[in-house]
């Protein structure tokens, strides 16, 4: 080819300084400051928050926190560990339960519904059902199970933990797997590998850090959920039955009533139960977000 | 470079075939695909020899990957893509509902433009095509995974890390590895898109190193935007345009004397 490369008049005069208008630095400046305040407020409060809870919860922690029950009124001392226990039983059951499920669902609407109408109403559903009150699922699960088994329990806690989880796993597993490029399960099929084997041994296979993540961030999420149990498994200020029926005692429940009570001790007690929430809480989302990064680095 | 000796005195379409003597592994009748409503492969018939390379050319959009992915069918995954028409593999029409799709991809393999690694290793990345089909003890399945490295240029590079990542490997080796993925499951046709777009020249070399080789084993069909390309690793070439097979014939004849004045004009550079 015969053609120049480049005009030669173009680089010969090039273009003069000074074109961009002031106004535009300005612009530009000002947006950066606003955005930058309000992200620090936003981490002040944050901030705050997580200080007043080591400040005022640490003060209550101590070793009978983790093997006393929770005292009745007006006894001295006591702990959570009832609390402690229920709380990590009812959130296994939600998880163990909504897992399987938001993991199936979310590969449906990922792999096979794609834009079909079904998985378009059912994403609809979904993000419905993200964003419900809380105590309306308690309040669903208490005419679903409470009601016709007679009595509050630990499984009607879970499943109404398990009905909030869902969602969250349905939609982090179809973004995940949305994340993965179709070329690799076109190259998949190309092996003669049929659909359900290219879902399970190639598309789970990419996007499994980030759906054990959206996992991670459902128990996270549940694991503070305080309305759904208020009509499910209630609280109990004793050790619960092992069979799960009756109240079952946990944390959530345990610090809104704690809180409001006139006894010091309990005050005391609820702001540890904050604490060892929040806390547990962080530890799930640092290890979702080190399996994230895991990921990224590989 | 073409290799075979070629009478190349008419070449346009099946006439070819008559001339070289070669048996055809795929012949392609009347062939139409859509795209949903559009048209995009126009009544095409076209033969493919045995143990050649057939390289398909032409401008972007001419349709060139959507004849090879009607080969092996993946155009299936799209419910809103079909063809119609006869593909012909030895003499079984592969466009017909009762060709199982998953077998047919087992006798003809593909390999993408763009490296795709699976995310396990190295070994299983080539195991998981050949477990598809069959069941074999460890040791047998441990020497089809070093037959296809071997076969694919890459046992001297990767016979230390088989278990690491397959995604751990360099373009180039990624490529060989979905290569060698493909033979190990023992083949007849091999399909490549485009297999060095994304591929530095020394890696590029090495895949049409390689080429040359499988071509005594396999029966292969390349889309290729480089010209040059082409030239050096076919036997035969089609020019395609517009969703039509414009020239079809020995690869030295379309280089060096095109029938047609399209052919001449995009080889010489002067369009696509």
């Amino acid at each position: 080819m015969d053609t120049a490369l480049y005009n030669e008049a173009a680089v010969a005069a090039p273009a003069p300084w000074g074109r961009v208008r002031r106004s535009r630095y300005l612009a530009d400046r000002v947006l950066k400051i606003v955005c930058t305040l309000f992200t620090v407020l936003g981490a002040f409060v944050l901030g705050w928050i997580l200080l007043m809870l080591i400040v005022e919860g640490v003060g209550g922690l101590s070793p009978a926190v983790f093997t006393e029950t929770t005292p009745g009124p007006g006894t001295e001392g006591g702990g959570i560990a009832n609390a402690i226990v229920g709380s990590l039983i009812l959130t296994v059951i939600g998880i163990v339960i909504a897992t399987p499920i938001g993991v199936l669902a979310g590969t449906y609407l990922a792999e096979y519904g794609k834009t079909s109408k079904l998985a378009m109403v059912i994403r609809f559903v979904n993000d419905i059902l993200l964003a419900a009150p809380s105590i309306l699922i308690g309040l669903f699960v208490y005419m679903l199970m409470v009601q016709p088994m007679g009595g509050y329990s630990g499984w009607a806690g879970g499943v109404a933990l398990a009905i909030i989880a869902v969602p969250v796993i349905v939609r982090s597993t179809e973004d995940m797997l949305r994340l993965v490029p179709g070329s690799l399960r076109e190259a998949g099929a190309a092996l003669g590998a049929p659909m359900s084997t290219v879902i399970v041994k190639i598309s789970w296979k990419a996007a499994r850090a980030g759906m054990v993540t959206g996992v991670i961030l459902a128990t996270a999420r549940i694991a503070g959920e305080t309305a759904p149990l208020l009509f499910t498994a209630l609280n109990n200020t004793f050790w619960f039955s092992p069979t799960l029926m009756g109240g079952v005692s946990n944390l959530p429940v345990t610090i809104y009533q704690f809180a409001l009570a006139p006894y010091p001790n309990w005050r005391e007690l609820a702001w540890a139960g904050a604490l060892i929430i929040t806390l547990s809480i962080l530890a799930l989302s640092i290890v979702a977000r080190l399996l994230l990064r895991k990921d990224k680095v590989r | 470079m073409s290799t075979i000796a070629l009478n190349t005195s008419s070449a346009i379409g099946n006439a070819a075939a008559a001339d070289t003597g070669v048996p055809v592994r795929i012949a392609v009748k009347n062939l139409n695909f859509y795209y949903g409503d559009f048209r995009g492969l126009k009544d095409i018939s076209i033969d493919f020899y045995d143990r050649q390379v057939t390289a398909l050319i032409g401008p972007s959009g001419c349709g060139k990957s959507t004849l090879l992915r009607t080969f092996n069918r993946i155009y299936s995954l799209y419910p809103e893509q079909r063809a119609d028409g006869e593909i012909l593999l030895d003499g079984q029409n592969v466009l017909s509902p009762s060709v199982d799709v998953n077998e047919l991809r087992a006798r003809v393999g593909m390999v993408f433009q763009k490296p795709t690694p699976f995310p396990m290793s190295i070994y299983d990345n080539i195991a998981f095509g050949i477990k598809l089909y069959e069941r074999l003890p460890k040791s047998e399945l441990d020497g089809r995974v070093e037959e296809a490295l071997r076969k694919a240029a890459l046992w001297d590079e990767a016979k230390d890390k088989l278990r690491q990542s397959g995604m751990s490997l360099s373009g180039g080796q990624q490529q060989r590895l979905c290569i060698a993925r493909t033979i190990a499951q023992k083949p007849e046709v091999i399909l490549l898109d485009e297999p060095t777009s994304a591929l530095d020249p020394i890696s590029t070399g090495k895949i049409e190193e390689l080429i040359e080789q499988l071509r005594s084993e396999f029966t292969i069909v390349i889309v290729t935007h480089n010209m040059q390309q082409a030239a050096r690793i076919s036997q035969f070439t089609a020019f395609m345009y517009l969703g039509e097979v414009v020239e079809f014939g020995p690869t030295t004849k379309m280089f060096m004397n095109p029938s047609k004045k399209q052919t001449q004009d995009y080889i010489t550079g002067r369009f696509g």
